[in-house]
This record gives structure tokens, sequence and C-alpha cells, in this order.
């Protein structure tokens, strides 16, 4: 298993060797190829370091196999895994080309990597992490040594003269106020920002809470008399940035969105020159009418039209299609797929800004952004909460002043609503269930993107699952080993050993698990009937699925066939039953073959499903379910499938899949169980009711606090106690989805 | 009372080193690599690093 996936990630190959003089050509990433990851630290000594996305790293022996294969390599001078980003820093001496080596190192050990773009968006993103941690540190400096005053103020009442209290106010304030003003930025400014597009979010009552309650302490603790929230104010911050700083950093964690979608893009294409000299360019460079040749192993840089050659190639990650195809001249080819055994020519009928996995990428996008009109829980209970809350504070104005009370009681009150209204807890509700659902998930295997996504998973209610890759294990395997002779199987698979062809590769793993190293071979041929002389064998009958079986002859005796099949995986069918039961009726959308997708609907029992889908028609499909008012769950793995990931309510992809739906799935399940589908439906479902309750807590709070602030009974004591415990009981309360 | 004119400055003194410690740790990047430090101790520094089965 390892071993392929370090292959497969060599048919994309970043090989700097090969890389032409970089060209400013502005569709090509360039700069990102050639300079920015290589970086001249130490011009003097020569020293470069390289910045590096690592994927699979998960322990103490990732890190010393990562490291240690670094270190035994010339030039390298330090090499260090990050394991919670999985980033890896080398510094070496040497010629840039040497990036190139390093990752193929790594490929090889089974951890593909590629270059790390240091200044991107995740770099902003864990700027302004920081940003709030800072803040959050700070806020708990000033409350914890405010509340330290604030209670000698509580605890001396009664007792402290005027002149010290108003001292104890003093200090206090001068210890909150930079605090608040450091640390509540974030909050003021997203108020702005909304008050500008003339919205209410939640910052707009949290920022006026806290700016109120400064601005009436000062007021109060000029005139000499009454109380200062200076520790309410502060404690209101620490609480809510405890919240926010959560929610960051679930983003930051989920990230790489849409920067993986070009990593797939083969960048170099050979092109043939009209002397015949053939020449690497970057894969931007080509233009329809071009020829290119493309070696064995080489993904295929933009469609086109084969002209010479002859040999199969791998189309299941474009096409669903787990049969490798086999081209012949005049054959279209994709971009996407990948050359298995033969030097192929081909003329490119599309540029590559045209093919088919940039308007795959396209369609991802707009999926995409038609997503992100879904809204959050915590904001559409901001759209309640904001207008009751001013509500509130009106009355309570209004109300005083009706029944006699003087101006100043009136205000204050008002200003005590506002201030014991503040959402805090409403705030803390989203980001604490989701950072303990999604942990929960994270040491199931499961990774989650974004923290609507789950809220998306618990609301979904119809299942759409690729077959090829995700309820099967996507590539064949040999079903008759048991019709096959020990010693044919190891002559079999020492001839495999050195192909890429899917079935050498099926045929090498059978022999791994049954056998030893096999015997030297002699005069054998294994390939296709025809190729093997089989097809002249009078006893054997074409059977089955021809492009699904291999045969092997050895001089003067019966040739041996060897039969492939696309396995279901291990708990599919239990998976799609639990996933029923959940209220997840399931259907199948495959680009594969009517016949192998009838077969495993069967299996699965799975009443519905569809066959040779192109990407536009699981799209379709999903938009009728949308129109319908479905929610559908996208279960995928290929190329094919990315767009409709993007395009369903909610998607999940396998740990396997490729980059480009990786990055457009909301969940991706690690290690591929299926049984994984099952458990994130189940946190999801019990981490939306943890919020609901949490929901219900902090009205239970205001239902309580709100009116002793209308009736002006709330002091400084009763507003802090009531702030910090509605927010620790929806804290608690998260933390329940943990052990549950 | 007069305790309080070095208790309070005390006080405050003791947290803002608290707070300067925190802010130097996050810029030190104390909390960037969270899981591996907690891995790393697992391993055995000592002798080159071979591993059979992979290469």
């Amino acid at each position: 298993m390892a071993a392929l996936e370090g292959d497969q990630a060599k048919w994309d190959p970043v090989r700097r060797s090969d890389h032409p003089a970089t060209t400013g050509d502005a569709g090509y990433p360039a700069r990102e190829e050639a300079g920015a990851h290589v970086r001249l630290t130490d011009a003097a000594q020569g020293l470069k370091s390289l910045d590096l996305a690592v994927e699979g790293a998960r322990c103490a022996a990732c890190i010393q196999k990562i490291e240690g294969a670094l270190f035994k390599m010339d030039g390298v001078k330090q090499a260090r895994l990050n394991l919670s980003t999985g980033r890896l820093a080398v510094r070496f001496f040497g010629a840039d080309e040497r990036a190139g080596d390093f990752i193929e190192a790594l490929d090889a050990l089974g951890y593909p990597a590629r270059p790390y773009a240091a200044e991107t968006v995740k770099d902003a993103q864990s700027a302004e992490e920081k940003r709030l941690l800072r803040a959050l540190g700070v806020a708990g400096f000033a409350m914890m040594n405010v509340m330290l005053l604030s209670i000698s103020v509580w605890a001396g009442d009664g007792e402290m003269d005027l002149a010290t209290k108003t001292l104890m106010h003093w200090i206090s304030g001068l210890i909150a106020l930079p605090a608040v003003a450091y640390s509540g930025a974030p909050f003021f400014g997203s108020a702005l920002k909304s008050l500008r597009a003339r919205q209410v979010n939640m910052d707009v009552p949290i920022s006026l809470a806290v700016l109120l309650a400064c601005l009436l302490s000062i007021y109060e603790t000029a005139m000499g008399h009454g109380e200062a929230y200076f520790d309410a104010a502060v404690m209101l911050l620490f609480f809510l940035l405890i919240g926010r700083w959560l929610d960051v950093r679930l983003r930051a964690r989920a990230g790489q969105a849409a920067r993986d979608l070009a990593a797939l893009q083969a960048r170099i294409a050979h092109r043939i020159d009209a002397d015949g000299h053939v020449k690497a360019v970057p894969a931007a460079d080509i233009r329809p009418g071009d020829r290119l040749l493309v070696q064995p192993g080489e993904r295929f840089a933009v469609d086109g039209i084969i002209v010479s050659g002859q040999g199969p190639v791998d189309a299941s990650l474009v096409t669903g299609e787990t049969a490798p195809l086999d081209l012949k001249p005049g054959g279209e080819a994709w971009s996407g797929m990948v050359n298995l055994s033969r030097p192929l020519t081909l003329e490119a009928t599309a540029a590559s800004a045209d093919s088919l996995l940039a308007e795959i990428a396209r369609l991802v996008e707009a999926g995409e952004q038609s997503r992100s009109k879904y809204v959050r829980y915590a904001d559409l209970a901001a759209r309640a909460y904001v207008p009751a809350v001013f509500a509130m504070a009106g009355l309570t104005l209004a109300g005083w002043l009706v029944v006699g009370g003087s101006p100043h009681t009136a205000v204050m009150n008002a200003i005590a609503v506002l201030i014991i209204t503040c959402p805090c807890a409403m705030a803390l509700v989203a980001p604490a269930v989701q950072v303990v659902a999604c942990g929960r998930l994270f040491q199931d295997g499961v990774l989650v993107k974004s923290g609507d996504a789950l809220e998306r998973l618990a609301d979904a209610d119809y299942a759409l699952f690729d077959k090829t890759g995700t309820l099967t294990e996507g590539k064949p395997a040999l079903v008759n080993a048991d019709a096959v002779t020990p010693e044919d199987l190891a002559l079999a698979a020492q001839l495999a050993r050195g192909s890429r062809h899917p079935l050498s590769r099926a045929v090498a793993r059978a022999a791994e698990q049954a056998l030893g190293p096999g015997a030297v071979a002699d005069d054998v041929r294994e390939g296709s009937a025809s190729f093997t002389g089989a097809d002249l064998a009078a006893d054997v009958a074409p059977a089955g699925d021809a492009a699904l079986e291999a045969w092997l002859a050895v001089e003067g005796r019966a040739p041996v066939r060897f039969i492939f099949a696309d396995r279901l995986r291990e708990g599919a069918a239990d998976a799609v039953a639990a996933l029923r039961a959940r209220g997840l009726p399931g259907e199948m959308l495959s680009g594969d073959r009517p016949a192998p997708v009838a077969e495993a609907a069967a299996a699965l029992g799975l009443e519905r499903f569809s066959a040779g889908l192109k990407p536009q028609d699981k799209i379709a499909r999903i938009e009728a379910l949308k129109a319908e008012g479905r929610k559908p769950l996208m279960v995928g793995d290929g190329i094919n499938d990315a767009p409709a990931l993007s395009a369903a309510y909610v998607s999940i992809s396998m740990g396997s899949a490729a980059d480009i739906s990786r990055s457009a799935a909301d969940l991706v399940i690690q290690g591929d169980r299926l049984d994984s589908l099952v458990r994130a439906r189940d946190v999801a479902r019990a981490s939306r009711s943890r919020m609901m309750e949490n929901f219900a807590l902090a009205n239970i709070y205001n239902a309580i606090a709100v009116p002793l602030a209308v009736f002006g009974l709330v002091d400084p004591l009763v507003a802090a106690l009531a702030m910090s415990s509605s927010s620790i009981v929806v804290m608690l309360n998260a933390l329940r989805l943990a052990r549950a | 009372m007069t305790a309080m004119l070095w208790l309070i400055p005390a006080a405050l003194f003791l947290g803002a080193l608290g707070l300067l410690a925190f802010l130097w740790s996050t810029r030190a990047g104390q909390y960037d690599d969270l899981e591996g430090a907690a891995e790393r101790i697992l391993m055995d520094d000592d002798g080159p690093i071979v591993d059979e089965d992979e290469d």
C-alpha cells in the first residue's frame, strides 16, 4: 500500500533537474516553482532553506524516518519536521535542484511532499492566531489583577471607606482600559466592519457591552460614587477571546483548500519541436496543435489526440473507471490521465487552461461559492438576538422614565441590560462544541475542514456515493489466486514487479501476501491474451471482463489466466446500511461501466444507481436533489468527483483521493475506513444537539439575568458571577462530547 | 492600609512577569508544534537511524 502511494506521488514528478529555464508566463507558477521555496539564507556559506509540506506523518517513527532519511543525504545540514502542521524545514548546501531529490526521497518513504509557499494564506491565518493568543494573554493578565482588586472591594463592602474604594477603582481602570483597547480590537474592528455594511453581527452587542461597561465605570469612578464594571469588561473579553481563538485555530488547521488545486496539474510537458528535438516546457505554454511526448509514468498535461504509440493509460481518477484504457493513434486523451507503460506522442487539442483538469477546477470553484451561502447556526442566532437585546434596553429606559425614575437611573439600568446581555456564552457555543467534536473525529481518523461542515453533515438527509475508490478499493485485486499454482504466481509476480500497470501491481501484491521471492524467469511472457498467444489456444473461452484479466505463458505449458476485480471495501455494505438507518438513504453515482456498477450496487443493497456519469452529470443529479429540497451528502475520491464534492450540501472524500477532491471536500477520511462515515455522522449529530443545549443554556442565563438588570438589581458582583458561570457551563457542556 | 501601597504594585509586578513570560513563549514558537515534542521524547537519538523495512 505504502509502495503504491509512493509511486502515485511519483506520477506527478516535481523534478527540478529537468525543469526548464524559468519563464515569466503569467499562467505558470514560475516564481513559486523555482524562486520562492528555495531561498538563499546565507550567501557566504551557500546554505539554503526549503519548506516542504509533508503528508502522512503521525508519530515519532515518522519523524525519525523522515529526518533520518534527509540527514543521510549529502549536504543536508538540518531537517526538522513540525508534526502539528506537517511542515518540514530543510537547510542544505548545494544547487537549488537538490529540492527535487528531497521530494523524491520522501515520496519513496511513502510521505508525499510538496514545496510549501511560506507567504500564502495560511501564514496570514497563523498571524491572526498569534495575535488572538497575545490578546488572550493580555486579557487574562488584566482579568486576574482587576479581579484581585474587585474581590477586595466586594469583601470590604461596608467597611472600606470611599477614598480607598475609589483608589481601587482607578487602579482597576488603569489596568483594564489599555487591556480592553488591545484585546478588544478584534471585536471592535469586526463590529465596525459589519455596521459599515449595514448589518449586525454578534460583535456589535459585544463591543457595545464592553465599551459601555468601561465608559460607565469611568464616569462613576470620576463622580466618586457607585460601582465599576472594569472586571466584567475584561472578563467578557477573556472568555470571548477563548472562543474566537478556538475558531481561528480550527480554520487554520483546515486551511489549504484552493492552493492544492494547482498541485495536481502536470507542470512540465515535453514538446517535440519542428526539428525533432524534445524540449521540456511549462504546461501553460502548450498551444493546440503542439506535439507532445508523454513518457511512462508521466501525467498528461493537456487534452489531446494520440498520433503515435499505443499503450495503456490509467484514467481511474479522471473517469472513475478501474480498468486501464488502451490508447491507440487517433484516441482521445484527457489531462490528468497517467501513461502506464509505453511512450506516447500526443497532439494537443486544448491549451492547459482549457483542458479537463482546469475545467474541473473551475467547477469546484463555482461549487464552493454556492456553498458560502450557507448560514451558520451562530449567525442565525445573532440575527434574532441582536434586535431583541436592543429592544429590551430601549424598553427598560422607557419603562423607568414612565414609572418616574430619574433619567440617571433609567440610563444606568438600560446600560446594565446591554452589559448583562452581552452574548458571551452565545459566542462560545459554536466554537467550543466544534473544537471538541473535531478533536474527537481527528482521533478517529476524520479530518474536518471547517466547523460549519459538521452542522451541515448533521442536517444532511441523502447520501450519494462514488463507486471506484470510495465504496471499492479503486484498484484491481487478483480474485482467482486459488486457481493459480504458487510457482506461476511467483513467476508472474517477478515479471510484474517492474511495471506500474495496475494489474501487475495486483499480481505483485497477491504474491507478497502468499509467497516469498520466486524463481528465475526464463522465456516467459505475461500480458493480454493476444500478446501471450493464449487466444490461439483452442480450449480458452473469452470469459468475463477482458480488460481485467491477464495471462501468463511459459514455453511448453498451457497459459495461466489471472482474473482481477475491483473489490468492495471492507465494511462498505455495513456503512451504507448504517447510514440508511441514520436517515441517509443512499444512491450510487459512478463514471464506471454499467455492469460493474450494477453488481456493486446489488452487493451493497443500493436500489438507486447510475453508471457512466460525467462530472457534470453528477452535479446535475445533486442539483436535482437540492431542487427537491434534499440536502445531499456526497462521498467520493476521484478527480471526476471533485466538482460534485464541492456542489453537494456537504461532502466527504477518502484519504487516498486525488488532491483536488480532498481539497474540495468538507471532511477527509484517513485510512479509508468506511465506518468512519458513520462515526462522523454520529459525532455531527451529537454536536448539533450539544449546540442546541448550549443555546438553551445561554438563554436560561438571559432569562434570569435580564429581569434582574431591567429592575436595576444588577451590581458588578452579580454581573461578574452570572457572566463567568454561563460561559463556563457552556464550555463544560461542550466537553461532554469528548466522552460520549 | 499602608501595606496596600506595596502589595498592589507587587501583585501587578508578578502578574506582568507572568504576562511577559507568556508573550515570550508565543513569540519563541513554544506552541508551534505541540504534538511533535511529545513524540520526539520517544526517539532514541543515539546511533544512526537505520530502517530496514522501508529501504
